[in-house]
Order: C-alpha cells, then sequence, then structure tokens
C-alpha cells in the first residue's frame, strides 16, 4: 500500500502550460502592416495612429515627442511605437473608440523623413492608483518595435513637471540608479502657447534608457 | 473597474529571442546593455490593454487578394493562394476573443509594398500586403492572401528570408503584446536564416511555424495554413499580504 502512496509531485504544473509563441523583429517594413501611410499605402477608413485626445477630450492637451536613437548615436528612422495611458483621472479606459474623445491607445513611428521624430496628441494622464494602494505618478507606456529588435522593448514616460508624484512613484523607485530614474523623465517645453513633452528614447549606451519587464 | 488581482504567468526571456544576437546584426547597435528593470508587483498599467471591438473594419480587411483592387487594377494578385487561419489561445489553452490580429506580408516575388523596399522582384499591381481582422467568439482569425516569396537581405553577402508573413495580436492586455513571423512549414530557409536563429530552442521555433491543413483548402482555388498563436496565460491571485 505505502509503496504505491503518491509521491510529491516533482514536475511543476507549469510544465503543462502551453509555450507562448516566439517574438520575431517587426522588421524594417512594419510600417507597411501598422503605419500604412508612413509606408505610402493608402490608409483604411480607420486606422490606429497617434491623435489620442481630440478637443473635447477632459484634461490637459498635451503633445508628447521625442526621437529613439541607436548606440552608435544614430536616429532609427523605422520604429513603431505603441503607447497606453490613463485618462485624466488616472483611469484606464480600455475601449477603443476613434468616435469618443479619448482613447487611451496609440501608435506612432519614426521615419527617414526630417527629424525623424515620434510624437502624439494627447492629453496629460492622471496618477494611477495600484493594487497595493500605492500610487504611480503619471506616466504613459511606451513600447518600441523595430528593425533589430527581436522583441518591444517596454518603457514608461514620467513627466518633469510631476517632480513630487516622480519622488513617490514606486516603480521609479524600482529604479536601483537614480541616474537611470531620469531617463524616463519628459521635460517640458513651451512651444507657443502648446504644451510639449519631449522624450529621447536611447537604446544602448550612455544615457541608455531603462527598459522594463513584466 | 478593473480586477487587480491578476496577473500573467512570466514571460520566459530565454525562450524569446535576446536582445543582442550578432548573427543579426542590426541587432548589435539597437539592443540594450543594461539588464531589464523587473516589476515585481503587477500593476493596472500592465495589466490592461485597449479593446478593439468598436474599430469599424473594411470586408476586405482581411482579404489581401481583394483589398487593394481598385477601378485601375481590377485583377487579383500573383501567387499562390492560401488562406491563413488559427486560432489565438492563452497558455492555458483558453481562446482570446475579439482580439485584434494584424499582418503584413511581402507579394509572390519577394517584394514589400514599402517606398524603402527596392528589390529587383517587381511589385504586383494588385497586392498591396495588409491585412488585420478580430477573433470571433472561439478566438478564431482568418486571412485570404498569396503565399509570400523569399528575398534576400543586407546581413551577410548572401543571407535570404525563408517565405514568412509578419504577425502581430494584441491580446487582453499590453502584457499579452506579441509580433511575430510565420513560417510555412517545411521550407530549407528556416534553419539558415538569421532572424529565425536569434531564437535559441528549436522549439521555440516550431511555435513559429505554420502548417498546411488540407482540410481547410479548398479544392481548385487554394491551400490553407494553419497558425496557433499563444499568448501569456491569465493567473487569478489574491494578495494576502498587503
Ligand atoms: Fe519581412
Amino acid at each position: 500500500m505505502h509503496k504505491h502512496m503518491q509521491q510529491p509531485n516533482s514536475l511543476s504544473c507549469s510544465e503543462l502550460m502551453l509555450r507562448e509563441t516566439a517574438s520575431q523583429t517587426a522588421g524594417p517594413y512594419v510600417h507597411i502592416g501598422l503605419a500604412l501611410h508612413v509606408a505610402g499605402l493608402p490608409a483604411r477608413d480607420e486606422e490606429i495612429w497617434n491623435r489620442m485626445a481630440g478637443p473635447e477630450a477632459e484634461g490637459e492637451p498635451i503633445e508628447v515627442v521625442g526621437t529613439v536613437i541607436d548606440g552608435n548615436g544614430d536616429l532609427v528612422r523605422d520604429a513603431l511605437l505603441e503607447a497606453w495611458q490613463a485618462d485624466s483621472q488616472g483611469r484606464y479606459r480600455t475601449e477603443f473608440d476613434l468616435e469618443q474623445p479619448f482613447n487611451g491607445f496609440g501608435r506612432t513611428a519614426t521615419t527617414a523623413e526630417g527629424g525623424s521624430e515620434w510624437s502624439l496628441t494627447t492629453i496629460k494622464p492622471g496618477a494611477v492608483t495600484r493594487g497595493d494602494g500605492k500610487v504611480m505618478a503619471p506616466h504613459i507606456n511606451l513600447a518600441i518595435f523595430a528593425r533589430g529588435i527581436n522583441i518591444q522593448l517596454q518603457t514608461r514616460l514620467y513627466f518633469e513637471d510631476e517632480a513630487e508624484a516622480n519622488v513617490a512613484c514606486p516603480v521609479l523607485n524600482a529604479i536601483e540608479s537614480p541616474t537611470r530614474r531620469q531617463t524616463l523623465i519628459a521635460k517640458r517645453e513651451a512651444v507657443d502657447g502648446k504644451v510639449r513633452y519631449r522624450l529621447d528614447i536611447r537604446l544602448q549606451g550612455e544615457g541608455e534608457t531603462v527598459f522594463f519587464d513584466f | 473597474m478593473h480586477d487587480d488581482n491578476k496577473r500573467y504567468v512570466e514571460r520566459d526571456r530565454n525562450w524569446h529571442p535576446p536582445a543582442y544576437a550578432p548573427g543579426y546584426k542590426t541587432s548589435v547597435a539597437r539592443s540594450p546593455r543594461q539588464a531589464l528593470v523587473s516589476l515585481h508587483q503587477s500593476s493596472v498599467s500592465e495589466l490592461t490593454g485597449p479593446d478593439f471591438r468598436q474599430l469599424r473594419m473594411g470586408p476586405y480587411d482581411n482579404d489581401l487578394l481583394m483589398n487593394f483592387r481598385d477601378a485601375a487594377t481590377p485583377g487579383l494578385p500573383v501567387g499562390e493562394r492560401i488562406i491563413l487561419f488559427g486560432r489565438v489561445v492563452d497558455q492555458f489553452g483558453k481562446p482570446v476573443p475579439h482580439t485584434l490580429v494584424e499582418m503584413w506580408q511581402a507579394n509572390a516575388g519577394g517584394r514589400y509594398r514599402h517606398k524603402k523596399d527596392a528589390y529587383l522582384a517587381p511589385l504586383d499591381p494588385n497586392f498591396g500586403g495588409v491585412g488585420r481582422c478580430l477573433t470571433d467568439e472561439d478566438g478564431w482569425y482568418r486571412f485570404r492572401t498569396i503565399k509570400p516569396g523569399p528575398y534576400p537581405w543586407l546581413n551577410g553577402i548572401n543571407t535570404w528570408r525563408p517565405a514568412h508573413i509578419h504577425v502581430s495580436v494584441m491580446g487582453p492586455a499590453i502584457s499579452t503584446r506579441l509580433i511575430t513571423q510565420m513560417y510555412f512549414e517545411g521550407d530549407p530557409l528556416i534553419p539558415i536564416c538569421p532572424i529565425v536563429k536569434t531564437i535559441n530552442d528549436p522549439e521555440a521555433v516550431e511555435t513559429m511555424i505554420g502548417r498546411l491543413d488540407m482540410s481547410r483548402s479548398k479544392p481548385m482555388d487554394c491551400l490553407a495554413y494553419r497558425f496557433d498563436l499563444v499568448v501569456r496565460g491569465e493567473l487569478q491571485t489574491y494578495f494576502e499580504n498587503q
């Protein structure tokens, strides 16, 4: 009898799980699939793009811009970025509908033209309370896809003029190096009455942006 | 409101390709040197994501045989007609309904309709090369297209991409976001491709292979390839020590 007693499991149940489909680079032509007009293709009736907030949106209208820079200090001119942010009250609104004044999700790209800047037209997000009750400073979640990037790089954009909230943010504080925390702080620029924030994303080397695993 | 008592199965970073994979030369200057910062406590920022059910799609958005047609170019694209279909499920086999699947590809000659692609194979006047659809109630998606051709690219002296379709899936949250490439079963270019070889585990490469499925093919019309997408599994947890 005892011989047949069940032994403690030596295999974890996770062995029974399916494995995630493996990632591959989005490649040099990612814009064909996810940013049609950038590739020179006609746009469809509804596209997911960088006007996340219209004039009716609740909150402070802002523009967010930046570049993506590689390990040689050169501009990355073929990236696609995705943004995900809370509304001005700090709530995530999952329903995406181009007829509503604000969408928490947007896409933007860097291209071979001009200064190779990406940009988002949105509203400043509110602070977001985490499950443990800790308050995260206002932020925009960003994912970067490009040729040479084998799986998307995930980062966050914080705002320079939220210094007090930033100091208390549990996610910024999870970054051990105070110097590196600065790589996520967008600088405020006043441009003809508009509020604009700038964040340059450095993929590698000096001033390398913090990327997250979650 | 959102339920914070949730998290996703950890992403196995050794299963996916590493950022720095020198055989794929462009990754050398585009890979971070610092370690990723792990977020040990999941938050609503990563546990949520957009729901695209209200995104209005065109009738031919998932039909690449038809969606680049206009009065000036009323014909069909050149190439092997195929159906690309599959199911989006999570790691526990649970279907992911109503999620956005997007895809893009080269034409039958291996040329992309992109202003930067200067490969000598011609553009096809009847082929754009982009599609999208939402999965149904049970997680199924389906496209009609042509099989793309392999193409040469600048990496080594003579490097070629196997025939592939770029596939992008959102899943329930930004944590499940995934972009991959589907390769065609049996293609001899797969094992020698520097981009495929960014992946270390041969079993992980198997997750990117579309399989010929004769039962879904249409006699005298088109072949069918099945490509299931597996996104991270969702765990319900309770934070007891808060
Ligand atoms: Fe490609």
